[in-house]
């Protein structure tokens, strides 16, 4: 596995990122549960991009900033990070509270975006459709709940257990997104009235066993999104580029290939 | 030492299989649990017995405050102080809620006490507290702003009670144009004593003990390890800031039971504590420290904590750790001698009534221990104040 790990500060907070590949850039926003290794999805994407995963400030080993409260917030920082980067354009991939991240970052200020794909993201509302309660869930609920397959669930649940620093990183990322997503649940009630500006083409990608996030609301963003296209990945959960990284790095590389070619 | 009788209000009547199918007393237990028709005859009970510790020579009344469960009728304890203010003469009140931070406007808080404070004449006795982890779940507050959200809440109540107004607020959860609360608390210098009942933390002891507030500190249902440690930690904490913490800043509430010989104590009061450990507080982790809840340093003290053993709860085991004092009258007394003697605590708040256990029992309970345990106590003080 070859990437690096750095820690930069943008407008006076400290995050760690870890960067790998070369090729077109590619920032990974992660979900609830951080990014504090680099995964077999991250290498595979950086065959043929340079992939720049960081950690939310808030979470893992990045700063937690007074100045966080919500996801418009954090939302706006990743304008400045965009700055920072430097790149002229940035292929903007984010699952979860990730994918939400992203969306709310493209609707703000898209100059500086090449493509987005959103997995599985929070951020919305489709009445009746009622999301996992994450915060409710235990340690084993919550691996059995994020994976279709359940092998993924039990490698999970015999992975030893955490040490303190480790603990204390699950900790602070559970906290950080209690304060991002607790109330309303997983929701800006007002994006949905701006996911129309997105103007740069968008892959909505969603596992079709999501009990976090329910693929119920797959079809939603990709009406509200208008230059987007929705592929639901079969026998999947909510986390598909861990559970299916081999079909979600295809598709992703694929979109990107097609739309920025 | 003063002495309270405090009350959870239980829905004592609750179907203790419940277990059988759901994992919690609280937040997700079905209401269709609850009987109105028996609720009806348990709440006009519980009041009852609260107007008779007023009789009974009781110094104080407790009433407390948490929402979606069978553990605690009280959601909104005002009710009940309003109702227990005409009807009791002499016991001093106190409201242990509110929960402030599950509040978008605390100066409901500052409204319902003052009124309160008024139709006594001073009788008053406001808790603050940020309400059990569960009520984030319950209520949808959202945990990781509670502390801010206290502190917050309680800078505006105090305003509302100390400032004349109209008084403008500025803070970040909550904005007012016009602080000007009617009525004014009736106990105006500078505003009624304030109980801040807590599980144990020092963050809160810090702030409760500093000069410009010296609240009493309440220490819930603890071991008296833990009960001796935190009220050494007030202490400690007051004498840093240059002053000797009263045991007036300093009380303890637990449940106890005094019958007439230690074996009948035991006998009666097991399966009514047990259902209370074992069916009313029953809860899982993420229900009681939600993100946010406590800081993650403490989070993690208790999660390895857990990891050791998580030992079910009897009789036996509460006792012997002085989470419930049982026995004869004889017992309880020496036992309370002992823990006042050691601890140096000033207000000692009795849950008479604990999960099942009936009206009878209760009312022999409340009378015991008026008569042969109350009177021999009251003048006890710690030793290391004499």
């Amino acid at each position: 596995m070859s990437f690096t790990e750095s820690f930069e500060t943008v407008t006076g907070t400290k995050i760690r990122l870890m960067r790998g590949g070369k090729g077109a850039p590619l920032l990974f926003l992660h979900g609830a549960s951080g990014a504090s290794r680099w995964l077999p999805f991250m290498e595979k994407l950086s065959e043929t991009h340079e992939v720049i995963v960081p950690e939310h400030p808030g979470f893992g080993g990045s700063d937690n900033p007074e100045w966080l409260d919500n996801i418009s917030d954090l939302a706006f920082f990743y304008l400045d990070v965009l700055d920072h980067l430097g790149f002229d354009k940035v292929n903007l991939v984010g699952q979860s509270i990730g994918g939400w991240l992203a969306a709310e970052i493209a609707v703000r200020n898209a100059t500086k975006l090449g493509s987005l794909t959103v997995v599985a993201p929070a951020g919305i509302r489709v009445k009746g459709v009622r999301k996992g309660d994450v915060f409710m869930w235990n340690p084993e609920e919550t691996a059995r709940n994020l994976f279709h397959d359940q092998a993924f669930a039990e490698a999970m649940l015999a992975a030893p257990p955490p040490s303190k620093e480790g603990m204390e990183i699950l900790l602070r990322n559970k906290l950080t997104s209690a304060k991002l997503a607790w109330e309303p649940r997983f929701l800006n009630p007002h994006l949905h009235k701006w996911l129309h500006r997105i103007p740069v083409p968008t892959l909505i990608v969603w596992g079709d066993d999501d009990k976090a996030m329910p693929v119920g609301y797959a079809p939603a963003w990709r009406d509200l999104i208008p230059n987007s296209r929705l592929e639901i990945i079969e026998n999947c959960g909510h986390v598909p580029q861990i559970e299916k990284a081999d079909r979600f790095v295809e598709l992703v590389n694929g979109f990107i290939a097609e739309v920025t070619r | 030492m003063k002495f309270y009788f405090m009350h959870l209000m239980p829905y004592a009547d609750l179907d203790l299989s419940y277990d059988e199918k759901h994992n919690s007393a609280w937040v997700t237990l079905p209401n269709t649990y609850y009987d109105p028709k028996k609720g009806h005859q348990l709440y006009n009970r519980y009041l009852d017995e609260l107007e008779y510790a007023d009789q009974l020579g009781f110094d104080g009344i407790c009433v407390n405050e948490h929402h979606s469960n069978a553990y605690g009728l009280m959601p909104i304890p005002g009710v009940m102080a309003g109702a227990l203010a005409r009807r009791t003469k002499n016991v001093k009140i106190a409201i242990l809620g509110r929960a402030l931070p599950l509040l978008n406007n605390p100066l409901t808080v500052a409204e319902e006490f003052a009124m309160v404070d008024n139709i006594t004449g001073g009788r008053l006795i406001a808790g603050m507290v940020r309400g059990i982890g569960a009520e984030y779940h319950s209520w949808g507050v959202n945990p990781a702003f509670s502390h801010e959200r206290f502190q917050e809440a309680h800078d505006l109540i105090l305003q509302a009670w100390t400032q004349p107004g109209p008084s403008v607020f500025e803070g970040k959860h909550y904005n007012f144009e016009y602080v000007n609360v009617w009525p004014r608390v009736y106990q105006d210098n500078p505003h009624p004593p304030i109980w801040i009942p807590s599980q144990g933390s020092s963050e809160t002891i810090e702030w409760a003990a500093h000069p410009d507030r010296k609240y009493t500190y309440l220490q819930t249902f603890a071991s008296v390890s833990t009960v001796a440690r935190y009220m050494k930690m007030y202490k400690d904490v007051a004498a840093g800031y240059g002053y000797e913490a009263t045991e007036d800043q300093l009380g303890w509430s637990l449940p106890l039971y005094v019958a007439e010989t230690d074996e009948i104590a035991r006998r009666e009061a097991k399966e009514h504590i047990e259902a209370f450990l074992q069916k009313f507080l029953r809860m899982p982790m993420e229900m009681l420290l939600p993100p946010g809840y406590t800081s993650v340093k403490s989070m993690v003290g208790a999660m390895s904590a857990k990891a050791g053993h998580a030992m079910k709860q009897t009789i036996d085991s509460v006792i012997e750790e002085g989470k419930f004092i049982c026995g004869s009258p004889a017992t309880v007394r020496e036992k309370l001698e002992e823990y006042q003697a050691q601890i140096g605590f000033g207000h000692l708040l009795t849950l008479l009534q604990f999960g099942t256990l009936p009206a009878e029992l209760t009312r022999k309970n409340m009378e015991i221990y008026s008569r042969e345990v109350m009177p021999y106590l009251r003048n006890a003080t710690s030793r290391t104040a004499a």
